[in-house]
């Protein structure tokens, strides 16, 4: 199981551009961080989850 | 008049700093465009894949995002998000906001300096949100700032420049731009802040919670401009008792 934004899920074995993109992500929009080192999206592709993985996908919202 | 605010180098004109948080993402672009904003911040959460509506979409181009870490309770988490907000690949500004607290949202002034001197570090243009106190002010300059964002009362109240007298200390004594961030409810004190030497004024509650939020924003931008104005002229003396004639004090109609 990996741990995406705090849900334990099954997505060991997918990169992280299939894990994104299945789930409806906007890939442009967003930024990734695993197990606490941000993954710059030029290796989204070949960043593949393991078991154990945590995962934070993070975007812009509003806000003072 | 040549009257830039300058950050980190980059300059603007608008000396008003716009938030976008608790309002519609459609009124996002008549805020901006009504505040003459140049600046307007934002914050990072988790992403929400049912959200095909991202904020970035509604912010009309060229306009400076300004991310704030919201949600940091600590340097360590400041940094983190800090992180996150350049990965989100828009800029390197950060507004720093560390609270430990949550039911008066104060900002906590030593992890906000530590944080400061990491994300200087990192070549952030780092913009500390911060309690009105000299020495720290002086460690944030000292450890790279490049403004220091004073609150005029707590996040989110509306209550004016509670702490005017200490942020006036600011203005007089740190040789960086002074904005006054949080509690600026109204025009008139936002046009106070600016008239004792605020290099800029930012806003969001005030806006958010307004009747007609374009609308407050045009007031706010008035308010703003008329207070920079009155500063750069130099405001006049108050007398400490008796009175001083406007007009001539000859050639009355009597005898």
């Amino acid at each position: 199981m990996v741990k995406i934004n705090g849900k334990l899920l099954e997505a060991e074995g997918k990169t992280l551009t299939e894990y994104l993109e299945g789930a409806g992500y906007q890939i442009p929009r967003v930024a990734v961080e695993k197990n606490g080192e941000i993954v710059p999206k030029a290796e989204y592709s070949h960043t593949v989850l393991k078991n154990g993985d945590s995962v934070e996908v993070v975007s812009f919202v509003g806000g003072g | 008049m040549n009257d830039k605010l300058i950050i980190g180098g980059h300059e603007f004109n608008s000396r008003f700093i716009l938030g976008s948080g608790k309002y519609s993402l459609k009124l996002i672009q008549a805020a901006v465009k009504d505040a003459g904003a140049e600046i307007i911040t934002l914050a990072v959460r988790r992403a929400n894949t049912k959200d095909q509506e991202n904020i970035l979409d509604f912010i009309p181009e060229g306009v400076t995002l300004l991310p704030n870490t919201s949600g940091a309770r600590n340097a360590e988490e400041a940094v983190r998000i800090a992180c996150l907000a350049r990965e989100l690949g828009c800029g390197n500004f950060v507004k720093i906001e560390i609270m430990r607290d949550s039911k008066y949202l104060l900002p906590d002034n030593q992890e906000t300096v530590k944080a400061t001197e990491i994300l200087a570090d990192k070549g952030f243009v780092v913009m500390p949100y911060m309690y009105p106190d000299l020495n720290t002010a002086r460690d944030l300059a000292n450890a790279g700032a490049a403004a220091v964002m004073p609150l005029a009362s707590p996040i989110g109240s509306n209550k004016g420049l509670a702490t005017k007298d200490f942020i006036q200390i600011l203005i007089d004594e740190i040789d960086l731009p002074i904005i006054v961030d949080a509690g600026i409810g109204k025009p008139s004190q936002a046009c106070e802040a600016m008239e004792m030497g605020a290099a800029a004024i930012m806003a969001n509650t005030a806006l958010a919670t307004a009747g007609n939020l374009p609308l407050m924003a045009a007031a706010f931008k008035q308010a703003i401009e008329a207070g920079r104005k009155a500063y750069l002229a130099g405001i006049g003396r108050v007398l400490t008792r008796g009175a001083a004639a406007s007009d001539p004090l000859t050639g009355f109609l009597r005898d």
